[in-house]
């Protein structure tokens, strides 16, 4: 990946707040990422950490009220989604930027065929004539690994297995050769060898096509796996970021180094006792005047009370949010 | 180990058909093989793990040996007593000694019920203890997995996922059960929470002596918890060894490509690994395959695999499996045998095809 290449999608400082009875909750706080063409980039967090709703915010799939997005800039090449209006978010829904989300039977339609469903992108951005839409909704298909595509196309969702299903749903999402393909848990819902079927799709569909995907998965394995880059959230907010290697390999933020080492291994070693990340996920509400991993965080000290650590970088491309030093082990 | 071990659970050629019915008369036209025939022993004080993808049986198999269902055909002795045939009123009785731990602790606890209601049903069930006697008991309990004593008259929503789970188990301890089936136990919890709920159980296996049976999908917590492990697929054990044996020389087909298809958080370890990418989707258990189950996805079948059904034996001591390749006597006269000498490791890229 050259990393010079400008990004295809730039998000800058995304606050997204839910309204609710209870008050404010602030589910995305400050979030800023950027995509490069071609790259995956893995999204790991726990429910509640505002993965999905920081993806949904960026092409407005939130209900609104109660979600509101509060503040700043989603740039997809010159164009700011936040600020384009429902008219011009359809147009670059399933067009520019493709979806895959976990569970592929509550996406589909079950009242339309799948070949329905795949030519509809086709012909709503694409301008495509049926005959021509349906030449390419065989393609997609063939493409992602349905055998007998030409025939499969009568079918409905419920006459497709699940790895099937998610299959279908990325052809769908890649109809239009988006720029970016947002994947949320794609395969949380299926089995581990089914799982294994689709991530190799996808690798290949990658090279093949060189679109850019954000991943977002709560498995490290998947993401180890796949991802070029990761970014680990907590509590709404990015907590560390950088090239997937670097952070698996000198994890910084607290949680991070945490949650890797409470996982355990297939390939290695048994250990005697699994190590724990005591306390419980933190509820979200009003905007966080302090780290929201304190709690639970084993180096935690009184500025994480008073401050919320800002993103620092730590090394190339490779930034944590935290007022600890790994590596000295010391407050910065 | 090397102590001649009791055996507390044995069950034997356990099968749970569910019927389907169809037509006018809704008269039975079929059946799904949910469970089709497992035999397994749990030695007590041991942990058995049974790993499998959705639709295996796993979590019927571990239902039915309590007796949540009517089985088919089969027998389950606990502790010598089989109570594979026994009535409903025998084995209310029997229901202190083995206990249930469910997946979804949303689902599993009443939500107009306290903690404490909750956790002293089974006693006011099936124990004659006063009422104080009774919320002392559910005190202790609550103290025994982590919660709060002051919470005890709290409803289930004011908890998390975790704290729901350990009020699960704070249940399932209440009648000092010796043996306790966990379905998927951790599944709907956090990364960061599941380790808390298995050191849990872990500890209190050690504390009250229990025995386990832990079905979950998850090979890694697995291979933590499990003594021995039992892999399942479409309704069978194809294999089942002591847990280092089978995570370090699977010997069934399926077993080496389950494995290989879980990933590793680790993405050094990851790039090394040579994934065995199975074709297409597990087969409908109404309509199981001819000969081997495995045979419509086995990389490495041979034709007797399509004919006949391969038996369940111990290929070595302990480990034990159902797959020709590992049956000496068929693999002298198979014809085609020779081939699969050398293994497919390579990854295969044919995906799809419809089984």
């Amino acid at each position: 990946m050259p990393d010079g290449a400008l990004p295809v999608l730039d998000v800058r400082n995304l606050k997204t707040v839910f309204r609710t009875r209870a008050g404010e909750i602030h589910a995305v706080n400050s979030v800023s990422f950027q995509l490069r063409p071609g790259e995956l980039l893995g999204v790991v967090g726990e429910s509640g950490s505002g993965k999905s709703v920081t993806m949904m915010s960026l092409i407005g799939l939130l209900p609104s009220p109660p979600a509101e997005v509060r503040d700043g800039n989603v740039m997809l090449g010159d164009k700011d989604l936040l600020k384009i209006g429902e008219d011009g978010l359809r147009a670059i829904r399933g067009r520019d930027v493709g979806f895959v989300f976990q569970d592929p039977m509550t996406s589909l339609n079950p009242v339309f065929t799948v070949g329905f469903q795949i030519m509809e992108p086709l012909r709503r951005h694409m301008g495509m004539d049926k005959a021509r839409a349906r030449k390419r909704a065989v393609e997609l298909l063939e493409l992602v690994g349905i055998p007998d595509a030409e025939r499969r196309l009568k079918d409905f969702p419920h006459q497709f297995s699940g790895g099937m299903r998610q299959r279908v749903m990325i052809a769908i999402a890649l109809a239009c050769d988006p720029k970016v393909l947002i994947a949320d848990e794609p395969t949380t819902a299926l089995d581990v060898t089914i799982q294994a079927q689709i991530i190799e799709l996808v690798k290949g569909l990658r090279e093949k096509l060189g679109m850019a995907i954000i991943w977002i998965t709560h498995d490290l394995g998947v993401i180890a796996g796949i991802a070029d880059r990761v970014m680990v959230m907590y509590g709404g907010q990015v907590a560390e970021h950088g090239p997937v290697r670097e952070v698996f390999a000198n994890p910084a933020h607290p949680y991070t180094r945490a949650l890797l080492k409470t996982v355990p291994k297939l390939r290695e070693p048994r250990a005697d006792k699994l190590r724990v990340i005591e306390g419980q996920p933190p509820m979200l509400g009003a905007h966080p005047t302090a780290c929201p991993f304190r709690a639970r965080c084993e180096h935690a000290f009184e500025r994480c009370a008073r401050e919320n650590p800002p993103r620092r970088e730590i090394g190339a491309g490779h930034d944590v949010a935290c007022w600890w030093d790994h590596r000295t082990g010391e407050p910065v | 180990m090397s102590v001649p071990r009791k055996k507390l659970l044995e069950v034997r050629d356990l099968k749970m058909h569910f019927p389907i019915t169809g037509g006018l008369l809704r008269r039975q036209v079929g059946a799904v093989k949910a469970v089709d025939g497992v035999s397994f022993d749990i030695y007590e004080g041991e942990t058995l793990g049974i790993v499998g993808e959705s639709g295996c049986g796993k979590s019927t198999c571990g239902r039915a040996v309590l007796r949540l269902y009517d089985i088919t055909s089969g027998s389950i002795k606990i502790d010598g007593t089989e109570i594979g045939t026994m009535g409903q009123s025998a084995l209310r009785r029997m229901r202190p000694k083995m206990q249930m731990v469910f997946q979804d602790p949303q689902a599993c606890l009443n939500p107009r019920m306290t903690v404490a209601g909750i956790i002293a049903e089974p006693l006011e069930e099936h124990g004659k203890l006063s009422g104080k006697k009774r919320l002392e008991r559910v005190y202790e309990l609550m103290d025994a997995v982590g919660l709060n004593r002051n919470f005890a008259n709290r409803y289930p929503h004011a908890f998390s996922g975790g704290q729901r789970q350990r009020i699960g188990i704070a249940r399932a301890l209440a009648l000092n059960p010796r043996f306790i089936v966990c379905d998927e136990p951790i599944a709907a919890l956090d990364v960061s929470i599941q380790a808390q709920v298995v050191n849990l159980l872990e500890k209190l296996q050690d504390e009250f002596g229990l025995t386990y049976m832990f079905i979950s999908h998850d090979l890694s917590m697995v291979k933590h918890i499990a003594d021995r492990v039992a892999v399942m697929y479409l309704g069978r054990i194809v294999e089942l060894a002591e847990r280092d044996e089978l995570y370090e020389r699977p010997l069934h087909p399926y077993t080496e490509a389950l494995m290989s298809a879980v990933p590793e958080p680790d993405p050094a370890i990851e790039a090394k690994v040579e994934r065995i990418i199975l074709r297409g989707d597990v087969p409908s258990p109404s309509n199981p395959p001819k000969g081997c189950n495995f045979s419509t996805r086995c990389p490495k079948v041979m034709d007797i695999c399509r004919k006949l059904d391969p038996e369940y034996r111990e290929a070595r001591p302990g480990h034990f499996v159902a797959c020709h390749l590992h049956d000496a006597g068929i693999m002298n006269n198979e014809p085609s045998a020779g081939t699969t000498g050398a293994t497919p490791r390579n990854e295969h890229k044919q995906q799809g095809e419809d089984a």
